[in-house]
């Protein structure tokens, strides 16, 4: 299934935050956007999710979602979101009780997925006994128990120190290399987008717009530390960042 | 820093952490309380704490131990017991099913936070000849004086509790396509459950204060007329006694609390 943006403009009050954004988001690949703080990045997710509705312009369900698949699109928070009062496999079972998926069916799934994302030994845990990496595997672990047919993540790894953080990457990069999903990836970090995009939209500042696509074609497996084309990408898309970043800082001084 | 030629000794860093964690301290509530009817006994065993000032203690434990003989305890205690349950439990539960409509819908909390806030500071006590001409002498009048006092303070608390609900969980419920019940019984309902509580602590409080004015307008046994019988003979022992069945009441409800919290809270340890 494929998401298609289709001229989407949207604004808070008298604040215009997005404007005219087109793109495509195909089956089985990572998009991830990139933009400085408060170009509406987080918004744009929202909008892509149903959780907000655009004052303008639409988003587009391309196809039928795969067979099984409990919740087309799902998220993964930032913060996380998980409920401290239910263990890890509480939170999962969560979003399987409402499709009717209880008892030996549910376990099935959720050890499948707990395994997927190696926290088997912690379905009893509670949040609270987890460290941030390991929670952001529960939510991940959560997201993939409804098979979603795309992953919605804002900034899933922002919270996380960096050694986690490539941790999780390399996780990401083994989830997707296993079973390909489709996924739109919010992240303030270029070095992300580049590991785990092969597509990156750049936004500009407020009101964001689309300012450029890159596409990166090299297998995400193949995508090591201290690749030369990769750096040259990261090195390209920091410069397009710079730019926006010098720009709406020289805005507020003309106020 | 101040003179660089002098050696300076090393200073251990100050600890200044801990603190602001309450832990399980259960015999010092104890001690409090034998402390101060220690000392009352004392005090009224030498004199200087004169006998029209405070019984003695062991005067009133006399009583108390009359009251059981007699059977006068149960006589008292079971209709006391009856109406608080009845009428705390009818005011809680109204209390909490309004106080979550009130979270959940604008329009109620339009139209019942400012009725709430017009019946919160009414003396229910006041209302006591009110309640008699609508539900009768009996007991409904006396359940539902409780239930009323229950109510006002159970709803404010209900719907504060389900405003301080973390609204990331709610959306991230929805965006998994919960249904709006689901919501409701597995995220707001679990995450509202500490101020529910902690909400019910003052209503229970308010209910036996409530049920021992409902008893003294007009009640033939229960601890509110055991304690206004005595109170008008000058009876110090046996009002003493009445305010000890309260007050064992009170300390009762709490730990009841206190224990249900710790079962459905153990989560926020
Ligand atoms: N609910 C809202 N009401 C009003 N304004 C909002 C709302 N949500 C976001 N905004 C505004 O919209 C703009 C974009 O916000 P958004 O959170 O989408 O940015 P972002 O790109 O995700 O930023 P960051 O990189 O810091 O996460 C901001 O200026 C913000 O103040
Ligand atoms: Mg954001």
């Amino acid at each position: 299934m494929d998401i298609r943006l289709d001229a989407i403009s949207h604004s808070y009050g008298d604040t215009e935050v997005l404007r005219d954004i087109s793109l495509d988001i195909p089956n089985g690949k990572i998009v991830c956007f990139v933009g400085p703080s408060g170009c509406g990045k987080s918004t744009l997710l929202r909008l892509i999710g149903g959780l907000e509705r655009a004052t303008k312009g639409r988003v587009l369900q391309l196809g039928t979602p795969p067979e099984g698949c409990l919740n087309p699109l799902t998220y993964v928070f930032q913060d996380f979101a998980l409920l401290p009062w239910r263990s890890v496999h509480g939170n999962i079972s969560l979003v399987l009780e409402d499709h009717g998926i209880k008892g030996a069916q549910a376990d099935t799934i959720i050890a499948d997925v707990l395994a997927r994302t190696k926290l088997s030994d912690f379905s009893k845990a509670l949040p609270r006994q987890l460290s941030g990496g390991m929670k952001q595997r529960v939510a991940i672990a959560r997201a993939l128990a409804v098979k979603p047919a795309v992953m919605l993540m804002d900034e899933p790894l922002s919270a996380l120190d960096s050694q986690t953080r490539e941790l999780l990457m390399d996780d990401l990069v083994a989830l997707w290399t296993r079973q390909s999903f489709t996924a739109a990836y919010v992240t303030h970090n270029l070095a992300e987008a580049v590991r785990l995009g092969h597509r990156i939209v750049v936004l500009s500042r407020r009101p964001g717009e689309v300012r450029e696509i890159v596409e990166i074609d090299m297998p995400l497996a193949d995508r090591s530390h201290g690749n030369t084309k990769l750096e040259q990408t990261q090195k390209h898309l920091w410069d397009m960042m710079r730019d926006e970043a010098r720009a709406a800082d020289e805005e507020l001084l003309d106020v | 820093m101040s003179d660089a030629t002098a050696p300076t000794q090393p200073i251990e860093v100050r600890f200044r952490g801990g603190g602001f964690a309450p832990k399980a301290r259960r015999w010092v509530g104890l001690f409090v309380f034998v402390f101060l009817i220690g000392i009352t006994e004392i005090g009224t065993r030498q004199g200087w704490i004169s006998s029209l000032t405070l019984p003695k203690p062991s005067d009133v434990l006399a009583t108390f131990g009359e009251l059981w003989e007699s059977g006068l305890l149960f006589k008292h205690l079971i209709p006391s017991l009856s109406r608080l349950a009845v009428g705390a439990a009818i005011g809680a539960s109204i209390g909490i099913a309004v106080g979550i409509m009130i979270g959940l819908f604008s329009y109620v909390r339009a139209g019942m936070v400012p009725l709430v806030a017009a019946i919160f500071p009414i003396p229910k006590i006041a209302l006591l000849p009110l309640f008699v001409i609508w539900f009768g002498i009996d007991e409904a009048s006396k359940y539902a004086l409780i239930a009323f006092g229950t109510f006002t303070p159970t709803v404010v608390a209900t719907y504060g509790a389900v405003d301080n609900v973390d609204r990331s969980l709610i959306r991230m419920g929805q965006s998994f396509g919960l249904s709006w019940l689901s919501i409701v019984r597995k995220i707001v309902l679990p995450g509202a459950m500490p101020g529910i509580l902690s909400g019910l602590r003052i209503s229970l409080a308010i209910a036996i204060i409530l049920l021992v004015a409902a008893e003294m307008l007009g009640a033939e046994y229960g601890i509110g007329a055991y304690i206004l019988e005595a109170g008008s003979l000058y009876d110090l022992e046996r009002l003493f006694a009445g305010v000890v069945i309260l007050s064992l009441l009170g300390v009762i409800l709490s730990t009841v609390i206190g224990f249900i919290e710790r079962r459905l809270l153990g989560w926020r340890a």
